[in-house]
């Protein structure tokens, strides 16, 4: 398969398209399609759902399902991210059991890393799940979890070893979500807002065999989820359209979609929505404000750099190149970008931006922007976490001092939360 | 639209570099800094016949490489980054440009060949002292006589206005106003009535001079009274050119901060382990890389593909504002991070840094841009 040249992997997706694809299929009927020819997940392995294709032919593949309007396998929520892990470092139980309902939709994962004493520093996780009559008994809390109130499966980073140093003694597990020890809160944002969870550990079951890759090796699994989780955050997002054709596969896609993209309703609003500005800034008068122009300006030139500095890292990942320094800043300039629109957007409303809901500018997406790009800057890794990482990884400057890497956990001072 | 350089792009960047690493350390910077003519007409040389790039982007009817913009803003990152000392700014992004937009076939045929082979050296006289870049700042008259037309008035801030061989001057015809009525012309260095003046720069790497015409005799160049439409596209494809120079001082600078900070022994540890240093060298890094990534697509859309040309103006302003904010900020972090040090004379970072300054300025400044931006902006 490899050897085959884009054009004749195209050539063949297309005519398997043309074969197959009935909008009028049950989606779940339509994907285990998807899952029986590899055609859903073509960079992943033959034996596993997939075609062993180039990433780059994968693209091809998804283009072609574009120009026809076929439906994918299920991508919404975090089920890629568990998909990934496990197929990196899942057993073949794991594979058999969780991969083929993951593609199909059946099953909802959510991703149990954040503690209330731990968010930049993960691996400071105080969960534990200690071996009791052959089972692993879980306690403790877990929060930012999305998707975790209807989610079947969570993937669950806990401390088995309090005895050794901190990345050592955490293990990493496939968590039923479904039993009753498992308790999901919702958790209201300062923008009123609750798109995540706190999710309570009492004396949660799980069989010893869905522990992933063994005892003690849950940080290293744990970066391989979160390295895709920063990889699938620059993507495109196309899936998560959808489309109002009346077919039954078209209806449930987007029953689908608008339950996993529910809690996402605020996310455009925490980047600042540059796309509003101009129109906005005509509506109110304030584009003829010299001071209000500068701003849209600063604004605009650094939405489009950050902009062409992603297609920079893409393009370089197309190429096969080694990715520079480009690939690095995404983060840290949607940050600058949402800050700098939140202050536009304040300019440009005026008193209005003392007003939310049905009083303000746009029924309160206006609003909705100020209380919400905050956010950007925290989520999926602080600006500061993001600098440090820059400095380390892409500058080579030296590593942080640490004071709980040489100890045993137990001896580490950590927050007073349980 | 491309958002990579192509391997021969790539291979022709790592021969300027390694060309200009050699020719100009800041020992040759500081050298022909403090010289009248700012340039070394030998390594002039080496840059026209043997690497080829003064004729870069003039096509090979007129005797040049026949390229385009990217590469043009390959060489002058490069040239940026290396501070090197040449008339390349004046004679081939300004003048030659101009000649290229503005100038009859048989102009073209005539004045691009000495300029793409290096033999001689031009500039762009088009800015007065009341020190606008628009066109409404041009108050020179051009006055039809006996065999051509005279020349009066004051060019200011002209780029190696001292030392060029031809100017290409802007002027109007008297009593008109605005892009009415503006005319390019050709002058020679030596022309009669001419009296030129080199400019105490704060940036002695690049060369300002100050022009006097009194009834110096010109040629036209291009059409009579049509110079606003090629004036404007020159000024917007060398304001591209100008922050594809910018970013690659920028980076420079970033890098000479960083292996500073690596070597700096405070407080028993290299500064550069101190989290406020790392913090300001990434936010050093994205300040470079946005301003890089607009630069490139500035070059990109000037060389046209169809698609680009409306957009060029907007998009060449955009990154002028953004490469001018970055590459100032990056010299003022580069200072800091260098401590007592960096505030002499010795250390080499104010070269960059007013470099930095005076680009920040030539051709517009930020605040100038971004409203032109806006203007031109397309949704």
């Amino acid at each position: 398969m490899t050897d085959m040249t884009e054009a004749e992997v195209r050539d063949e997706v297309r005519a398997w398209l043309q074969e197959n694809w009935d909008p009028n299929l049950g989606l779940v009927e339509w994907r285990n399609k998807l899952a029986d020819t590899g055609w859903g997940m073509p960079a992943w392995p033959k034996e596993w759902y997939g075609k062993g294709m180039p990433n780059s032919y994968a693209t091809a593949v998804e283009e072609e399902f574009q120009k026809v309007g076929a439906i994918g396998v299920a991508r919404a929520g975090i089920r890629m991210l568990a998909a990934a892990t496990l197929l990196e470092h899942g057993s073949d139980m794991h594979k058999e059991k969780f991969l083929r309902r993951i593609l199909t939709g059946e099953d909802t994962w959510c991703q149990l890393f954040s503690e209330p004493g731990s968010g930049s520093d993960l691996a400071g996780a105080v969960t534990r799940a200690d071996l009791k009559d052959g089972k692993w008994i879980i306690n403790g809390q877990k929060v930012w979890t999305t998707s975790a109130h209807h989610a079947q499966w969570g993937l669950l980073l806990a401390r088995t070893d309090w005895d050794v140093p901190k990345h050592k003694g955490l293990s990493y597990f496939v968590l039923d979500m479904t039993q009753d020890a498992v308790d999901v809160q919702p958790l209201r944002q300062m923008n009123g807002h609750a798109s995540f969870n706190q999710v309570f550990f009492t004396d949660a079951v799980i069989e010893p065999e869905f522990m992933v890759e063994g005892l003690g090796n849950g940080w290293k699994i744990a970066t391989t989820t979160l390295m895709h989780e920063r990889r699938g955050a620059d993507g495109l997002r196309r899936w998560a359209m959808g489309t109002d054709r009346p077919e039954r596969a078209y209806a449930e896609e987007r029953e689908e979609l608008a339950h996993a993209m529910a809690p996402y309703k605020w996310y455009p609003q925490r980047m600042g929505r540059v796309d509003l500005v101009i129109q906005r800034a005509k509506e109110t008068g304030k584009y003829d404000d010299p001071v209000v122009r500068q701003e849209i300006a600063k604004l605009l030139t650094l939405a489009k750099s950050a902009e062409w500095t992603a297609r920079r890292a893409r393009a370089a990942q197309v190429l096969g190149r080694n990715q520079g320094p480009e690939g690095s800043i995404g983060k840290l300039a949607a940050s600058h970008v949402a800050r700098l629109g939140n202050h536009v957007h304040t300019m440009i409303s005026g008193a209005d931006a003392m007003l939310t809901g049905e009083d303000s500018p746009m029924d309160g997406v206006i609003a909705e922007i100020l209380v919400s790009t905050p956010a950007i800057s925290i989520a999926g890794g602080t600006d500061e976490i993001q600098r440090n990482i820059i400095s380390e990884r892409v500058l080579g400057m030296p590593k942080e001092p640490r004071n709980d890497t040489d100890r045993p956990f137990r001896d580490v001072p950590r927050n007073m939360i349980r | 639209m491309s958002f990579s350089f192509t391997d021969e792009q790539t291979e022709f960047r790592s021969v300027l570099r390694r060309f200009l690493t050699e020719k100009s350390p800041t020992t040759e910077v500081r050298r022909l800094m403090e010289t009248e003519d700012g340039y070394d007409p030998d390594i002039w040389r080496q840059l026209s016949q043997d690497l080829g790039v003064t004729g870069i982007h003039i096509p090979e009817d007129y005797g040049g490489q026949g390229f385009g913009f990217v590469e043009l803003g390959i060489v002058l990152e490069e040239m940026g980054r290396a501070l090197l000392c040449a008339p390349y700014f004046s004679s081939i992004v300004l003048a030659a440009t101009t000649i290229l937009n503005a100038g009859s076939e048989e102009q073209k045929r005539e004045l691009l060949p000495p300029l793409a082979a290096g033999d001689s050296r031009a500039t762009l006289a088009s800015t007065e002292e009341n020190g606008r870049w628009d066109t409404a700042g041009v108050a020179m008259t051009a006055t039809q006589a006996e065999g051509g037309y005279r020349l009066n008035g004051v060019k200011s801030y002209v780029l190696d206005g001292h030392t060029a061989e031809l100017i290409v001057v802007l002027a109007r015809a008297p009593g008109t106003s605005g892009d009415d009525g503006l005319s390019f012309f050709t002058v020679a260095a030596d022309a009669a009535g001419l009296t030129r003046r080199r400019l105490n720069g704060v940036d002695d790497t690049r060369k300002l001079a100050r022009l006097e015409f009194s009834a110096v005799p010109a040629t036209l160049l291009g059409g009579e009274g049509s110079a606003a439409a090629p004036l404007a596209k020159t000024l917007d494809q060398a304001v591209a050119c100008l922050a594809n120079e910018m970013v690659g001082g920028a980076e420079a600078l970033r890098e000479q901060a960083l292996d500073y900070a690596q070597l700096r022994m405070q407080f028993g540890r290299a500064i550069a382990s101190f989290q406020t240093m790392k913090h300001k060298s990434a936010d050093m890094l994205i300040d470079v890389e946005l301003a890089k990534s607009a630069a490139y697509y500035a070059a990109t859309v000037a060389d046209g593909d169809g698609e680009g040309e409306d957009e060029l103006g907007a998009m060449a302003s955009l990154a002028k504002a953004g490469a001018a904010e970055a590459y100032m900020q990056t010299a003022i972090h580069t200072i800091q991070i260098h401590g007592g040090i960096g505030f002499t004379w010795d250390n080499d970072t104010h070269l960059w840094f007013k470099r930095a300054k005076s680009s920040e300025v030539f051709l517009g400044d930020p605040s100038y841009h971004r409203e032109l931006m806006l203007q031109r902006w397309q949704d």
